[in-house]
């Protein structure tokens, strides 16, 4: 009743073309980034900040670039960790060497040098497709935890290389508190969301569908298959850097290599798997389930150890968590395999019509 | 350059190249029946033989424990084709893979879950020791297990074509291979091949899973070694067991040649990737690798 376009004319090309073409999805949105930015640092308490909210965030911007990658370009990637680790270890570096270095300058770079990772990686996808590039891309993961296993100066030659992000300043203001550090998060995951959303609408976001469904037939219309392919290595790992950046700065705090492997890469996949492949919105909705479906299992089992007194240990905690998100992939793919984001359109179109379906 | 010594390491190789080929043999058989690339082969590789050990462990004699074991990997594939392949028929391939990668963290889990996640060590009576005779004449090291492993894997690529060529299951196997539809239509029931085919798999995993168990002890770092398997695929072609074997000794040759005489120049542990890079340019070269099937299928 309250959810329907009616009566809501759109009268230029401007207002037609615009994201939220519906003032209801428009006022949801102003809502909730109003009670993200204003409500969660005052009412969530340090726990729920840093150990829920801005690894969700974290996760976010990694699964939103896998997205692109995957999702638009269709380009299989299990290098996801190995993206994050550049992006965290050379933003690290880029605040140790430079002097003045500003920290969102240093997540750039991160964020670029990772994209030029990305792009040597991605030159494979030039020859071959589909599971070909997936070990190519493995190749990736592997070399890259091994060279920052092995080059000291990555590390700043700290022992095994552990490093501990610098403090984060910005105009001389630093942010310490978990509170600040989910606000700068949540910025910059706001930010890059829309920029990603927007990009994906545009000429580039269309080519790398095109490429995505068929790629004879793109390059029969004219777009350029291997600018666009390697532009979307380049962007995909952009985002997965500046994530991996985050990830060491504003969640973790002290990183080690082994952070980033194949593991978390694939903790990523499950995420746009499950949230919706080809989708903004699935990125969020697969990174939010995949962050707090561990810790609810946790408190669950915690629940049934103190309700019935059935003791579950932790280690078999974690291989139930392994075996539910692995039956969840082969179910999603089953059934929806565009996610929860398509469940969460079939809810919209639902409720455009709700209450008199006819 | 010490020939003896380079003789070794390549010898030391090309029989660990025969671990990877045990594995990827595993990949093989089910992409060529069904053009499912399947991930969770290294998964199942540790499934068995964490199955297995454990049920020596509680003292089992080792015959059943192998019955037992094969019976629970046939049961394992069939499972696996009846809840996650045939509802899935007619995705794109890279749906199924992905489906795989599912099912790799499930039989992870389950392993673990059911049978604890302490590493085991495997004892199957041949010592990995190196031959005296062979050390004592030429100075070269070579494990009396690792050629175990190579007759093991010889007898089993035998024993596959002889299954391959002569049984008429083999037969409807090869014919799926080759066309889907064209098996469809001569009467071939399609599921039943690929239950066989997932189930023949499992049997291919226990092997190499005994093999590995004995080698490195059976504990969850199993399933890394599987993905070296993948290299190895890349270089002989996935629809080829020849190539699984060639690509195999292709890789465990390089890999520890490299290691030995390129690792200490950037500092070592290069074999966590080398055979990725190794496999790579090799696909620039030819990307339907050795005897991979030549597609028409521009990129």
């Amino acid at each position: 009743m309250l959810y329907r376009e009616a009566g809501q004319f759109k009268s230029t090309y401007a207002e037609d073309q615009q994201i939220f073409p519906l003032r209801q999805d428009r006022i949801a949105i102003a809502v909730l980034l109003a009670f993200a930015v204003f409500v969660l640092p005052l009412v969530g308490d340090q726990y729920w900040l840093s150990a829920i909210v801005t690894p969700f965030l974290i996760f976010s911007l990694a699964a939103l670039g896998l997205n692109i990658l995957t999702g638009y370009a269709g380009q299989l990637s299990l290098g996801t960790a190995a993206f994050m680790a550049v992006g965290a270890f050379m933003a690290y570096n880029a605040v140790l060497r430079v002097p003045g270095m500003p920290i969102l300058g240093a997540f750039a770079i991160g964020g670029l040098c990772a994209a030029a990772v990305g792009v040597v990686f991605g030159l494979p996808s030039l020859r071959i497709k589909g599971f070909y590039l997936a070990v190519a891309t493995l190749a990736c993961q592997f070399f890259v935890l091994w060279a920052i296993n092995r080059i000291g100066w990555l590390s700043n030659h700290s022992s095994s290389g552990v490093i501990t992000a610098q403090s984060i300043r910005i105009f001389g203001y630093e942010l310490a508190s978990p509170a600040e550090k989910y606000l700068l998060t949540l910025g910059i995951v706001a930010v890059m969301a829309l920029a990603a959303k927007n990009l994906m609408r545009s000429e580039t976001g269309r080519a790398f569908m095109a490429v995505r469904d068929m790629d004879v037939a793109a390059s029969v219309v004219g777009i350029p298959i291997m600018r666009t392919k390697l532009l979307a290595f380049a962007i995909s790992s952009f985002y997965c850097g500046v994530a991996g950046a985050l990830y060491a700065y504003t969640y973790l705090g002290t990183v080690e290599p082994e952070a980033f492997t194949l593991d978390l890469s694939f903790r990523v996949l499950f995420m746009i798997i499950i949230g919706g492949v080809g989708s903004i919105l699935g990125a969020f909705l697969g990174a939010a389930f995949i962050t707090v479906f561990p810790i609810f299992l946790n408190r669950s089992s915690e629940w049934l150890a103190a309700l019935f007194g059935i003791d579950i240990s932790h280690a078999a905690v974690s291989n139930i968590e392994l075996i539910i998100f692995g039956g969840l992939i082969i179910f999603f793919l089953i059934v929806e395999p565009y996610g929860l984001a398509r469940l969460w359109q079939i809810a919209k179109e639902k409720l455009r019509l709700w209450p008199f379906p006819h | 350059m010490d020939i003896a010594f380079f003789i070794e390491v390549l010898l030391g190789g090309l029989l660990a190249g025969v671990m990877y080929s045990l594995v990827a043999l595993g990949f093989v058989l089910i992409y060529k029946a069904s053009g499912v690339f399947n991930f969770a082969q290294g998964s199942m590789v540790f499934f068995a033989a964490l199955t297995f050990v454990s049920l020596l462990e509680r003292g089992w004699m080792l015959w059943l424990a192998l019955a037992v074991t094969l019976a629970v990997m046939i049961v394992l594939g069939v499972a696996i084709e009846r809840v996650v392949l045939r509802p899935l028929v007619n995705q794109p391939p890279i749906t199924l893979f992905m489906a795989t990668i599912g099912l790799t963290f499930v039989l992870e889990g389950l392993s673990q879950l059911i049978w604890g996640s302490q590493p085991h060590g495997l004892e199957l009576g041949i010592p990995d020791v190196p031959m005296e005779w062979l050390s004592q004449k030429w100075n070269v090291n070579v494990s009396q297990f690792d050629l175990f492993a190579a007759f093991v894997a010889g007898l089993l690529v035998a024993a596959l074509a002889v299954f391959f060529q002569k049984t008429r299951i083999g037969r409807a196997l090869r014919a799926v291979a080759d066309d889907h539809q064209a098996a469809l239509a001569v009467g071939i029931p399609l599921q039943h091949i690929w239950s066989i085919v997932w189930a023949v798999a499992g049997f291919v995993a226990l092997v190499a899973g005994l093999m590995w168990g004995v080698r490195n002890g059976v504990q969850y770092a199993l399933t890394f070694v599987a993905l070296k398997a993948l290299p190895v695929l890349l270089i002989g072609g996935f629809e080829s067991i020849p190539g699984a074997i060639l690509g195999g000794l292709i890789i465990g040759a390089t890999e520890k040649v490299a290691e030995v005489y390129l690792g200490p120049m950037v500092g070592g542990g290069i074999e966590s990737w080398f055979a990725y890079v190794v496999a790579l340019l090799f696909l620039l070269v030819r990307p339907e690798g050795l005897f991979g099937e030549k597609r028409i299928d521009r990129v």
